[in-house]
């Protein structure tokens, strides 16, 4: 009796397959400059380019530095330069890219190499202090302050950031003059200054009307592009130049 | 309870901020730019025989009108200083010694008011029939 064998998957199996991810590598000790070195795994089509990094490390180079905390795209740690673009590894799925070619992943631009993809956060987070992202209010009420749907959905956008800085890495001004703000500051500016129980949009609006401020924005988009969280962070930019040439939000 | 008044004091500012002048000035001759240079295009090459009718007689004919003269010597100034200012922030970006950037500036400055003086010479000073001797080489309309 002849019976023909179905190929037959198992029901829950996850196909996998094998890809090649090209790291750029670099070590203070050891490197005079970064280089690649590629590595290959097999990984599931369920799998983001962060568990690709997770079995290199624990498998075959516990060597390889990266960050991540949360690994679900909330903390931003693990903003990275995956073929060419500025994504959170934790969500990019490996089966979303090309895996005919090699996955190419670099630290983000910008900002300087530490160790492997860890790069000085310093400058990208001074630059965030100094737009003062706090609520800035001299009344003292016994209750919350309120503030109505509509006045809440002003700055709802730029509420939504969690400083990964793909944005501000990703813009080719920040990536030469080291004294621009960048994106992720003037959001989280934005953030502040359309918000209707702050009262300091003024003096935010003078930080920015600045040299190194928004008027260095050449509105290239791509921290648009970049932002894992969807913000349109272009548009929050031209919203504060509208602001500061209005004289107030 | 402590409560912070002013947790920090606002930044001081080195000198008064020219970029949001540029910013808006480039806005600005932009728009107008477009009208102004459709409009050349537009008449010079559309207008009548169209591109057949431009040589010698025709620009002297549009300079010898100031309307014409006010358009042409506008649509020179704010088209190099757009241009100009377009090229220093390229610079500003890009350049990363100082001093490279300070030279390239100020090259691109120099042209810039070169063009200007020179262009704006023409656009008012333009005279089809100077008083020479040499009268062959004059057009054939001064005759």
């Amino acid at each position: 009796m002849s019976t023909a064998v179905a190929e037959t998957t198992e029901i829950g199996v996850v196909p996998s397959f094998t890809v090649t991810l090209f790291v750029r590598r670099f070590s203070k000790e050891d490197d005079l400059e970064a280089r690649w070195e590629d590595f290959d795994v097999t990984v599931h089509g369920t799998d983001r380019v962060l568990d690709a990094l997770h079995k290199i490390k624990w498998e075959q180079d516990g060597s390889l530095s990266f960050r991540r905390s949360c690994a679900h795209g909330v903390c931003g740690s693990d903003a990275m330069r995956i073929n060419g673009r500025n994504r959170l590894a934790c969500k990019t799925l490996i089966k979303d890219l090309d895996i005919t070619e090699p996955i190419y992943v670099e630290p983000i631009k910008g900002l300087e190499v530490e160790k492997d993809l860890i790069v000085n956060m310093e400058p990208f987070y001074q630059a965030f202090k100094d737009v003062k992202p706090f609520l800035i209010a001299t009344d003292k009420p016994k209750a919350e302050r309120l503030q109505s749907p509509e006045e809440r959905a002003r700055f709802d956008m730029t509420t939504k950031c969690i400083l990964c800085a793909a944005c501000t890495s990703s813009c080719p001004v920040f990536w030469t003059d080291g004294q621009y703000f960048g994106p992720a500051a003037i959001v989280n500016a934005h953030r502040f200054i359309f918000d209707s129980r702050d009262e300091a949009a003024d003096v935010r609006l003078e930080i920015l009307n600045d040299k190194e401020g928004v008027w260095r924005c050449r509105t290239t988009f791509n921290c648009t592009e970049a932002c894992p969280r969807g913000i349109e962070v272009t548009r929050a930019i031209a919203e504060v130049k509208q602001a500061i040439l209005r004289g107030k939000p | 309870m402590v409560t912070i008044e002013t947790p920090r004091s606002p930044r001081t500012r080195k000198s008064a901020n020219r970029e949001k002048w540029a910013w808006l000035f480039m806005r600005a001759s932009g728009v107008v730019l477009i009208v102004l240079i459709f409009g050349h295009l537009f008449v010079n090459l559309f207008l009548g025989e169209g591109i057949k009718a431009i040589d010698f007689a025709f620009v002297a004919g549009k300079w010898a009108n100031p309307f014409w003269q006010v358009w042409d010597t506008l649509m020179l100034w704010l088209a190099l200083i757009h241009g100009t200012n377009g090229m220093r922030t390229l610079v500003n970006d890009y350049s990363e010694r100082e001093g490279i950037r300070k030279f390239l500036n100020a090259s691109l400055w120099t042209v810039c008011i070169l063009l200007i003086v020179l262009g704006t010479l023409v656009t008012t000073t333009f005279d089809p029939c100077p008083d020479t001797s040499v009268v062959d080489a004059l057009p054939q309309f001064c005759k």
